[in-house]
């Protein structure tokens, strides 16, 4: 078992998370499961939490089998969960102490989801998905309008605009729903299993697109249990059991992601 | 936000439309009904004006039965109606009409008919008891003065004794006595037991020499000037008679003088509670309507549960989830409402129940404003649900 030990130089920027003793149990008394446990405690036995620190810029394939706790991590990382005990700092705040409205606007400011199901909104146009986000942080319709299709041309997905989901392949729903994602410039693209439902050809194509945002500095957590998938990643996260056992790094943080592929596309 | 709730309904076209049937059922049925309860109220209104609601009655007898048995009870006479219309200290009183009443047959060449009643009386009463001659005219008060032999028929009567004949000019026999008519009444139109319209009307003297003999009439009847003077009247004609009858304790009365208005004021109330339960019970079906909204609102929440948890990952604050679900409900509610005005108004162009429904214009501001409450109220509790969900929750749903 390897630990990941803190050799940060202290004139680089502060990690995007930082995670403190998370744990993350389901059930009460003799029936409780630890989704998230970390190591046992030498003293007590109990669980000591999952401590991580990820860096901006970074791009980290979370891996794992069903019920290692990767899903468990990937909500509270994107604060659709609040975690038993421990601190979780996103980009510096401390998620634990904000409200369900405050958590919102973090959800929308901060994390960029992009999902296995896809997770557009039924009956609704490519470009109204991707401007959900900014009409919620508040953005006026005119530059709401201008933002969506830049992010939607960035995905290659300029002419579909009209388009309902059902009216779009798998690959083209998952390339929309990253752009949904990085449309309000969030300090991370969090990502389940993204390419989970998408055949070989889609699954590259979505890949190339995170490398190509990785490459222009977005730190990406993405989940998943394929190792094809976490090749892309510069770091390699392995869960057992709600516990980190294996922290490969594949690639240096400032550096491109190990498999970018020349798209021609830029930011 | 409009539009998605918009499009919210308009995927599921079949449900929405039913929803929106309930509150249509529930608008409608409130103006309807509340227009068929103001309807019978008019209708009884009407009844009032065509009765002569400043005509007052007055009739032999104590108002206190025991009185009667004295023997002391004087009859009313044409004196009374005399020095009733000579007091000149009144205001109140417009005119002043002795009627006594009999039956009798009547003959036109081979027809023989009983009209219901034979009235002999003064032209005044005509006005005062609201009769208009539709074909022909009145008699005077030369015909009754020369005790002429001329009569005005009732429309049932007329109907009777010459099918479609013209009346006017011809002669007909009542207690054997030639009378001509001069004139035939418009149709009133029943709604007791006797008909109004089967009734002969003659002068007083001419109906006193043929039938009753110069003795004491049944009635007077006395008109005010207008609708709120009737009670000063009223004051008016008990302090006259108690004159000429020489009573001085008015407890003590020998004639009871009846306020036809105020008897249709009563009827007039029950009509009006009868309008406020049919309200109640249309109030009900806007209730069940807006219960209807809740429950569609409940099934539309859980079916979006996953969409709900989509739009809260992307940051969308409880308030956002909150407007979306209730403008939902309340499109819905406004949709219906607006159509069951449209019902409601339309249908109370049809006559129901032998009623024409009157809509009340508050009624439909009512109706409607109640119904978008209703859905505001009612959605409220689906929507409140749908923007409490975590997450979490709402993501992980199937």
């Amino acid at each position: 078992m390897r630990h990941v030990i803190d050799k940060r130089v202290p004139a680089a920027p502060p990690p995007v998370i930082q995670l403190r003793r998370i744990t993350k149990a389901y059930g009460h008394g003799d029936a409780v499961v630890h989704a998230l446990h970390g190591p046992e405690d030498p003293a007590t036995g109990g669980p000591l939490g999952v401590s991580l620190d990820i860096e901006q810029g970074d791009f980290v394939a979370v891996m794992g089998s069903s019920g290692s706790g990767k899903s468990t991590l990937m909500n509270i990382l994107g604060c659709l969960d609040v975690p038993t005990a421990g601190r979780y700092l996103l980009d510096g705040i401390d998620v634990g102490h904000l409200d369900e409205g405050q958590l919102a606007l973090v959800r929308n400011r901060k994390i960029g989801f992009v999902f296995q199901s896809f997770n557009l909104i039924p009956r609704t146009t490519a470009l109204a998905q991707v401007e959900l986000p900014l009409a919620y942080a508040g953005v006026r319709a005119a530059e709401r309008r201008r933002r969506a299709l830049a992010a939607l041309s960035l995905v290659g997905l300029a002419e579909r605009a009209g388009h309902r989901p059902n009216q779009l392949s798998g690959g083209q729903q998952q390339r929309v729903a990253v752009a949904r994602a990085l449309v309000t410039a969030p300090a991370m693209l969090l990502a389940d299993e993204p390419t989970g439902n998408l055949d070989s050809r889609s699954t590259e194509e979505v890949l190339d697109l995170v490398d190509a945002l990785n490459a222009t500095g977005r730190t990406v957590v993405l989940i998943t249990h394929e190792d094809e998938v976490a090749r892309h990643a510069k770091r390699v996260l392995r869960l057992v059991d709600g516990r980190i056992v294996d922290d490969v790094r594949q690639a240096p943080v400032d550096g491109p992601p190990p498999l970018l592929r020349d798209l021609g596309v830029t930011a | 936000m409009l539009r998605f709730a918009a499009g919210g309904l308009a995927a599921n076209k079949v449900r929405s439309a039913l929803t929106m049937l309930g509150v249509l059922i529930g608008v409608a049925s409130v103006i309807l009904l509340l227009a068929v309860g103001n309807g019978s109220s008019v209708a009884v209104k009407e009844s009032i004006t065509s009765l002569g609601t400043n005509s007052l009655t007055v009739s032999a007898g104590s108002a206190y039965g025991g009185a009667r048995g004295a023997g002391s009870a004087k009859k009313l006479t044409v004196a009374d109606a005399k020095a009733l219309a000579a007091d000149t200290d009144s205001t109140a009183i417009r005119s002043v009409a002795p009627v006594v009443t009999t039956s009798g047959t009547a003959l036109y060449g081979d027809i023989s008919y009983s009209p219901g009643s034979i009235v002999g009386t003064y032209p005044a009463y005509f006005e005062t008891a609201n009769q208009k001659v539709a074909h022909g005219e009145y008699f005077t008060d030369d015909d009754v003065l020369g005790s002429r032999k001329v009569a005005v028929l009732g429309a049932t009567t007329a109907k009777q004794l010459f099918a479609t004949e013209d009346p006017v000019g011809k002669r007909i026999v009542l207690g054997g006595t030639p009378f001509t008519v001069v004139g035939v009444l418009e149709a009133k139109g029943g709604t007791g037991f006797t008909d109004p319209d089967d009734v002969v009307i003659a002068p007083l003297p001419t109906v006193q020499n043929v039938f009753t003999g110069f003795g004491p009439v049944n009635q007077i009847l006395v008109q005010a000037n207008s609708a709120d003077t009737t009670t000063a009247a009223q004051a008016e004609v008990t302090r006259v008679l108690l004159g000429t009858h020489a009573i001085t304790d008015p407890t003590k009365a020998d004639f009871r003088i009846t306020n036809q208005a105020s008897l249709l004021t009563a009827r007039e109330s029950t009509t009006k509670t009868f309008t406020v339960l049919l309200g109640a019970v249309a109030a009900i079906s806007l209730l069940v309507g807006g219960i209807g909204i809740t429950n569609i609102m409940l099934v539309t929440v859980t079916e979006r549960t996953r969409e709900i948890g989509i739009r809260k990952a992307l940051g969308a604050p409880r308030a956002v989830i909150l407007g979306q679900f209730l403008t939902e409900s309340t499109l819905l509610s406004v949709l219906g409402a607006g159509l069951g005005v449209a019902v409601g108004i339309a249908g109370s162009h049809f006559s129901i129940v032998g009623i024409k429904p009157v809509v009340i214009p508050e009624s439909v501001l009512g109706a409607f404003g109640i119904a978008v409450a209703i859905g505001l109220f009612f959605g409220s509790y689906p929507a409140n649900r749908a923007a409490s969900l975590r997450p979490i929750d709402a993501l992980r749903h199937e």
